[in-house]
């Protein structure tokens, strides 16, 4: 089957290629990215701001059921042409993990669907690594807590 | 997480990839795979310690020697280590997708 989401992440390279086709007209993908209710939508996160323009910037945050701030990230924007590319900064506050430069372009590929290329680029091969394998991590953290919780309940 | 058991960590040392790739060939005794490095055999024996702990190498006592496997299923897990990530991406994605589908209906 083929995969509608690529990842590709050359082994020593510190750039990733995140590929994506779409069943949607190119002008909805990209308004996905650009209004604040939908990129919230989507994204899962609150967004405190969102300057669709050359030198604007944005700020994401994430809270727990119980209200408290888990995640928050910000970026600038430095490029902006309508339907065709996002050219931003994101970086992850309150992480050790360095500012990433990501080009964000656009495709139409017919009338009814559009196609995402997005190349990040991190400060080095073993941020990009770190990166890439937090989910990977972060599924290791969460079955480790479930067997906690099981066992805990047990205990 | 344990970082002595971290896989990632465990692949990170080029010895330990050498080691992985000799005994990903053919199952080897820990003399033989020694036998194959310039460095001293205790250092390699750590290494190959490190390997079995995180489960990437299996040991099998044969007489006096300890013959070591290579773990193809834990092999997988790391070739596999960028999978997690592309699903975040596809879900996230899936769900962009019927975001805006619900709203070019309402349009």
């Amino acid at each position: 089957m083929e995969l509608k989401t690529k990842i590709q992440a050359e082994e020593n390279k510190q750039e990733i290629l995140i590929t994506r086709e779409f069943d949607l007209p190119l002008e909805l993908l990209f308004k996905a990215y650009t209004e604040a209710e939908l990129v919230e939508q989507w994204m899962g996160t609150k967004v405190l701001k969102l300057e669709n323009q050359q030198h604007g910037g944005y700020q994401f945050e994430t809270s727990n059921p119980q209200g408290d701030v888990v995640f928050r990230a910000n970026g600038t924007i430095h490029e902006f042409v309508q339907n065709q590319k996002i050219t931003r900064t994101f970086q992850m506050e309150n992480t050790p993990f360095p500012v990433q430069l990501e080009f964000l372009e656009f495709e139409k590929l017919t009338e009814s669907t559009s196609k995402i290329v997005i190349k990040t680029i991190y400060k080095s091969v073993d941020y990009r690594d770190q990166i890439l394998k937090l989910p990977f991590a972060q599924g290791l953290n969460m079955a480790h807590n479930r067997l906690q919780e099981i066992f805990s309940k047990e205990a | 997480m344990n970082l002595r058991r971290d896989v990632f960590q465990a692949i990170a040392d080029p010895t330990r990839r050498s080691i992985l790739m000799l005994v990903a060939t053919q199952s080897m005794t820990a003399g033989a795979i020694a036998s194959n490095f310039d460095t001293a055999r205790p250092t390699v024996s750590k290494h190959l310690q490190i390997l079995t702990e995180c489960e990437l190498l299996t040991q099998e006592q044969n007489g006096r020697e300890m013959i070591y496997h290579l773990n193809p299923n834990k092999m997988k897990e790391i070739a596999n280590f960028i999978e997690p990530f592309r699903q975040m991406w596809d879900e996230k994605f899936n769900k962009l997708e019927s975001v805006m589908k619900a709203y070019q209906q309402k349009k």
